[in-house]
């Protein structure tokens, strides 16, 4: 890849908060002139990335490049970068005025002067005059020109976010960070936001970096897109790419709507998913497991017979634009968008193009955890006991009385704090509304809905992730506790299993 | 027979008996004795003498003097303090607050009196010293006074206003003086009146502390008073109500931004 005009360079950062990973190995480089977007969920690490930026947090591993330079270590006063802050932090006991020319008074330029015939450069503060021309064009350019006066505590939401734009971009910083900065505005606002920041964006010819978690706003407004999840980058791209091509059923979810399903493909160029055989243009191997993403704008709804799934129609519901039908197709639900009329309750066929069928990897196949075996024959791992079966670790074995593994010449074993690996398939755990009552308490942390079922990730407190497929529906930030069948968790010993030989 | 009716503006009568009371009538009585002599009869003439006596003026000016230098003491001493104290990573669990206000909750005259037989023990003489004895007696006193309201002052400001200094390009000490001073300004002002004041008209501090050298105005009063020299006693504290009304006055007008609340008043 051509690296080019690059402003920025972030190369393996990494960011700990009291033993937390909050980013994680983050790599990414920003040329000159660039609108970038960091998208993801709240909590993804998104802004704690532009603080690093900034300079408020130092990175716990990696280095940070601008220019060429090396600036990880200096100080936020000593780079080149300015910050629109979420919730402004404008200083309340200045000005309009006195608050866009705060950075203006503190700045030294360099100058030439020629004093007896010799040409000395100088380093000095910018004068009055030309103070008050740069303040008087940033606030033009924010359209606040009548506003120098005013007190800070007299002005709207919007008016304020001007402000706060018109005191980064006065500094002509070479790269303008922008946290949430719409956040707190109306939808109305918020839209003639973007599209002036974009426009400002293209006069300034500023690199401007923007942290959001609307997925509209970043489509709007970015030339390229990094998505983030719990610290990690998925996906990095422009706006249709990442629409088009999502890289794993998370950013497909979290970019605009989407039908997700399970599928397994079947032949060259060939997926099985809603009980159908669809042509599609990924290759993959053969009787691989795979999530199938399809926007429901791409499926297109046909008469009975004339199209490649029937299904019948059970909702319908208007939208301005088009209308947003769901077709049963056996268990599965199908979201479709369409601009035609059609009524609910018949039975109909739907059609996608090939090149429509989105085909990715699966993210989870199942849960694996590192775990051991404690003395009452029970496993324990991710901060849980769970009862399992011990005889599958050795075949025709069966436990005595003492609980020591015998197996069938007699020989006894004894299994306690032996390393075990678990497994355990993403539809064997259950998920338990109260907390005490599984194995294991945690949080709900993501949920997919994936056509017949929903994909919910339950985190515990250190961290540990259990992966459940199941019919009912949750809520995000639910505190849940999961239970796994004895028979469900599958057990393999780390080492050999003549360590474990009692004598 | 008429039943009185309870209603919800009868709650008020038990506090406007006790503003009446405790306030205006005490207020009414100074301004009353301030203007009369003797005789009862109403005058200007206790407040001429007193502008004309030397002595008196003298006093005035010297406690002013002891009042603007214990203000200045604290807040050097207590701004530092309240800074840390507010700073989350220093302070996790709050005792370090505790520590610092705990010393108002001894009785006032037993703490003084501990405190001069402490700098007794350590070398400094009250009878021999009253000026430095008072001085530290005062700022002993009066230091957690400063210190509460600049911490919650400290506490409420927004933090991002810091960041956005730095952001800007002010150098850690340009963002004190540019940003953490005026942000900070409402709690240094409720600070330095909940000093000023209550120094100059204390009489306590400076007995104690210097036994009995120096004087302050509050022991102007105070000495007057004793010898039931109502006129002239309430005159004096006429005079410093003026002058602490006038002060608050003034501060009114710096504590303008609404936004951050953290002072007193």
């Amino acid at each position: 890849m051509k690296k080019g005009n690059i402003i920025i360079e972030l190369t393996n950062i990494s960011k700990e908060f009291d033993g937390n990973l909050v980013v994680e190995d983050f790599n990414l480089y920003v040329r000159k002139g660039e609108f970038i977007t960091f998208l993801g969920p709240s909590g993804c690490g998104k802004t704690t990335t532009l603080r690093m930026i900034a300079g408020f947090e130092m990175p716990t591993q990696g280095s940070i490049m601008l220019n060429g330079e090396d600036i990880t270590n200096l100080p936020p006063y000593k780079r080149p970068i300015n910050t629109v802050f979420q919730r402004y932090a404008l200083f309340p006991h200045l000005d309009v005025y006195d608050n866009v020319a705060f950075g203006l008074k503190l700045k030294k330029v360099k100058d030439i002067v020629k004093k007896n015939g010799e040409i000395k450069e100088i380093e000095r503060k910018l004068t009055v005059k030309e103070i008050d021309e740069k303040v008087m064009k940033a606030l033009k350019i924010v359209d606040l020109e009548e506003f120098e006066t005013r007190d800070i505590s007299t002005l709207s939401g919007g008016q304020q976010q001007r402000v706060a734009i018109a005191r980064a971009i006065v500094n002509e910083p070479e790269i303008l960070l922008l946290d949430e900065p719409l956040g707190a505005l109306d939808l109305k606002m918020r839209k003639d936001m973007q599209l002036e920041l974009k426009e400002m964006h293209k006069k300034l010819g500023i690199t401007f970096i923007y942290v959001t978690h609307d997925q509209e706003e970043a489509l709007t407004m970015s030339d390229t897109i990094v998505v983030m999840k719990d610290g990690i980058i998925q996906q990095i791209g422009t706006p249709t790419d990442i629409y088009n091509e999502p890289k794993n059923a998370f950013v497909a979810d979290f970019i605009g709507e989407s039908n997700i399903y399970n599928g397994t493909i079947t032949g060259n160029k060939e997926v099985l998913f809603l009980n159908h055989v669809f042509e599609c243009v990924d290759d993959f191997p053969k009787n691989e497991k795979v999530d199938v993403v399809i926007r429901p704008e791409d499926i297109f709804l046909m008469d009975e017979d004339k199209g490649m799934v029937k299904g019948k129609l059970v909702s319908k519901t208007f939208k301005g634009v088009y209308y947003e039908y769901v077709l049963m197709v056996g268990k599965n639900e199908v979201v479709i968008h369409d601009t035609k009329e059609y009524d609910i309750d018949q039975i109909m066929s739907i059609y996608i193009k090939p090149f429509d069928i989105h085909i990715m990897k699966k993210e989870f196949v199942s849960n694996v955890y590192e775990g051991y075996i404690n003395k009452n024959n029970d496993v324990c791992f991710a901060e849980g006991e769970f009862e399992c079966d011990v005889t599958q670790l050795i075949p025709n074995s069966h436990v005595d009385e003492e609980g020591y593994l015998v197996d069938e010449k007699g020989i006894k074993y004894d299994l306690t704090d032996a390393d075990v690996k678990v497994e355990i398939g993403l539809k064997d755990i259950e998920i338990i509304d109260n907390e005490e009552d599984g194995n294991v308490s945690g949080e709900i942390v993501s949920i997919i809905y994936k056509g017949d079922h929903y994909q919910v990730i339950i985190r515990t407190e250190e961290y540990d992730d259990f992966v459940v497929d199941t019919e009912y529906t949750w809520n995000e930030f639910d505190k849940v506790s999961v239970k796994v069948p004895k028979e469900c968790i599958k057990i393999t010993l780390k080492h050999e299993v003549k360590n474990y030989v009692k004598d | 027979m008429s039943k009185i009716k309870f209603q919800r503006k009868h709650l008020s009568i038990p506090y406007a008996a006790f503003l009446l009371l405790f306030v205006v009538l005490p207020l009414i009585l100074i301004v009353y004795y301030a203007l009369t002599d003797v005789n009862g009869t109403i005058s200007l003439k206790n407040f001429i003498n007193f502008f004309k006596d030397k002595n008196k003026l003298g006093l005035l000016s010297f406690s002013v003097i002891i009042g603007v230098a214990n203000t200045v003491l604290c807040l050097l001493i207590g701004y530092p303090i309240a800074m840390i104290l507010s700073n989350r990573k220093y302070n996790k669990s709050m005792v370090m607050v505790l520590l610092f206000v705990m010393p108002m909750w001894i009785n006032f005259v037993l703490r003084t009196a501990a405190t001069r037989d402490l700098l007794y023990w350590l070398g400094i003489n009250g009878g021999e010293n009253p000026y430095l004895a008072t001085m530290i007696g005062m700022v002993y006193n009066y230091l957690p006074f400063t210190i509460l309201p600049l911490y919650t002052t400290m506490l409420k400001m927004d933090k991002s206003l810091i960041e956005a200094s730095y952001d800007l390009g002010a150098k850690p000490y340009q963002t004190f003086y540019k940003t953490i001073i005026p942000m900070t300004m409402p709690g240094i002002v409720s600070a330095a009146t909940m000093v000023f004041m209550p120094t100059m008209s204390s009489f306590v501090i400076s007995d104690i502390m210097g036994e009995r050298k120096i004087s302050l105005i509050g022991n102007a009063i105070q000495f007057n008073f004793d010898q039931s020299r109502w006129h002239d006693g309430s005159l004096i504290a006429l005079i410093m109500l003026l002058i602490i009304g006038i002060i608050t006055l003034l501060t009114k007008n710096i504590q303008k931004e609404e936004n951050v609340r953290g002072g007193l008043w």
